[in-house]
């Protein structure tokens, strides 16, 4: 039992299935009800798909794990009407300060610029997300969510997956067309299908402790006198090891130690063991409680193939990072932003199952670049040979002083998108163009005026296909969809010019975007069959 | 530009008496923290990527063969 939350027991409710003893068939079972599959099922819903959300506990994330959340999820998840509450809880944060000892050795800026409408990180526990997500679910007519639904087989053939479910009822069988697997790091259904997760462990452990630390306390920490992610080389109060610290939601703060590989995790969690080492960092006289206390150890890993027939991998289940660079949850509700609408197109006959392909295309890019990073990043924290140690102090002292050193810093790099420059959807530049919005890359935000009010470009974006198009265009038939143009100076205004700048908004230029709100193809100016035949690229229909 | 592999330090005894004198009075230790930290000054200096990787692998593969017994 934490002191500051007190965790829901959500009711197990029988599925209709089961009552009547009749093998129902669903458009999409979605296994998991943690971050990303509660974000799956929402985005569905919203796409017009009703799903199924199968969870074999009844209850949210236990303890200390995911801690932060990125701009492009925080828009993901406005896209889906539930960042607003997270935004206003969460602790906004956009500085990371690097310590060598006592001196500063590097410090970053998550987002220098302005005009974005989510902030560039939140600092919010998984518990409480998990919360709000449900809470969404349950108002979201199409999706059904059940707890206590423990998935013990998973049987597919070319038509759809059925599924044999434990319930304290017993169990049943399920079928789904398609389905989501976000049952997590430890996926039973990456094991009842045999697929592959190989990776590098490696070999250090950490001590979690999320630490309720009292006022008084707090405002003589120069930590606290913004909120900032601080993360320390060899402290005074740790000597040796690194410390990484976080502000949350509640005055609960989350302190990772660095222990090395030969401490011992039942010993290093017994509170004897974790109060010295908290008054150490605070100062004797700090009062502070313990929330949580956890020792961990960590892999980089990803799935083989993240489909599997009609099995979709999304979140830790298709990908395990370190946590140094908040990538897991963060890459994983980016996996739903992509998979979504592939789904809904291919359901609604818009794009042949091959579509679905594109989302092992694009994701496992991803993934492998979030496995870069985080592996990266835990060789300069973790290093793995006495030389490698030496370069990396080499590195942290010239930082003190010099400027050359400090971008060699990595305490881990943060969660940004991964752009999918060589996907098969993308249709390519045939001029150039100056800007990162290139094919492939997650729209940027841009401040706009919509109707006389002031509002932001990603909200008018909505869900689907659309031309975004700084001159004339007319609205574009294909594929059984008709995409609406949304023409920069008519249906919606630039008065900062920043949309202009973001997007190199040449007047005549167009962009089509996808509905996952990336850019598939752009053009200097309109043209109705280059347009028809990039949609259809986009769907794979050829 | 490739990796420059012919000589091009002037004056190459006055500057190898120069290495050798700033480790002078140094700990073991510290002359290798001293070499690491000049590594990492010179690579910034280069700044080139292909120069560097083109100077890391000769490092490598000429310590790799000097390992191997002669014959």
């Amino acid at each position: 039992m934490l002191k500051t939350y007190t965790y829901p027991h959500y009711p197990y409710l029988q599925s209709p299935g089961q009552q009547s003893g009749q093998v129902v068939r669903h458009p999409v079972v979605v296994i998991g009800a943690g971050p990303i599959g509660l974000t799956q099922a929402l985005d569905l819903a919203q796409r017009g798909v009703p799903c199924v959300v199968l969870d074999d506990n009844d209850t949210v994330s236990i303890g200390s794990r995911a801690v932060c959340y990125a701009k492009r999820p925080l828009e993901i998840w406005d896209r889906l009407g539930v960042a607003a509450p997270l935004v206003a809880k969460g602790v906004q944060w956009k500085v990371g300060k690097v310590f060598f000892g006592t001196g500063l050795a590097y410090r970053f800026d998550l987002l220098p610029e302005a005009g974005h409408k989510m902030p560039a990180m939140i600092n919010y526990q998984q518990y409480h997300v998990e919360e709000h997500l449900v809470r969404a679910c349950a108002q979201a007519p199409q999706v059904d969510l059940h707890w206590k639904h423990k998935v013990l087989a998973i049987e597919q053939d070319a038509d759809c997956v059925t599924l044999t479910v434990q319930t304290p009822d017993g169990l049943f069988k399920l079928q789904a067309q398609w389905v989501v697997a976000a049952d997590g790091a430890h996926s039973d259904a990456r094991r009842l299908l045999g697929a592959d997760f190989s990776g590098q462990f490696f070999q250090d452990r950490f001590l979690i402790a999320d630490v309720v630390i009292d006022p008084e306390g707090v405002a003589a920490q120069p930590f606290a006198a913004e909120p900032e992610r601080w993360f320390w080389f060899d402290p005074p109060f740790h000597p040796g090891q690194s410390v990484l610290l976080h502000q949350q939601a509640d005055r609960v703060w989350r302190i990772d130690f660095q222990l090395g590989w030969d401490a011992d995790p039942a010993e290093e969690k017994k509170p004897e063991k974790v109060i010295p080492r908290i008054q150490a960092m605070l100062g004797p006289q700090v009062k502070f409680e313990l929330e949580w206390v956890s020792v961990y150890q960590f892999a980089c890993r990803r799935i083989d193939q993240f489909r599997h027939g009609r099995v979709l991998f999304a979140g830790d289940a298709a990908h395990q990072v370190s946590p140094f660079g908040a990538r897991g949850a963060n890459t994983g509700i980016q996996d739903c932003d992509n998979l979504g609408w592939k789904l809904q197109a291919v359901l609604a006959g818009h794009a042949p199952a091959a579509l679905l392909d594109s989302y092992h295309e694009e994701r496992a890019v991803a993934a492998d670049d979030n496995l870069g990073h985080s592996t990266r990043a835990t060789d300069f924290i973790t290093p793995k040979s006495r030389s490698s140690r030496r370069l990396r102090n080499a590195v942290l002292e010239l930082a003190r002083s010099e400027p050359f050193a400090r971008p060699l810093v990595n305490s881990g790099r943060l969660s940004t998108p991964t752009p999918y420059p060589d996907s098969s959807l993308n249709t390519p530049d045939a001029t150039p163009f100056a800007g990162p919005m290139r094919p492939g890359s997650p729209c940027a935000d841009a401040p706009i005026e919509y109707r006389g009010e002031p509002g932001w470009l990603l909200e008018r974006l909505g869900q689907g296909f659309v031309l975004l198009s700084f001159g004339p265009a007319q609205p574009v038939s294909a594929a059984g969809l008709t995409l609406p143009v949304l023409q920069v100076g008519l249906d919606l205004h630039d008065p900062q010019g920043l949309l202009k700048q973001r997007y190199d908004g040449q007047p005549g230029t167009v962009y089509l975007i996808r509905p996952d709100q990336h850019v598939a193809a752009r053009w200097r100016q309109f043209d109705h069959a280059q347009v028809q035949a990039a949609l259809r690229r986009a769907l794979k229909l050829h | 530009m490739p990796l420059q592999r012919q000589p091009n330090i002037p004056e190459p005894d006055l500057f190898y008496a120069e290495l050798i004198e700033a480790q002078r009075d140094l700990s073991d230790e510290q002359a290798d923290m001293m070499q690491a930290k000049l590594v990492l000054i010179l690579c910034n200096q280069v700044g080139e990527r292909a120069v560097l990787s083109e100077a890391i692998a000769l490092a490598r593969s000429n310590t790799l063969a000097a390992a191997q017994p002669t014959t």
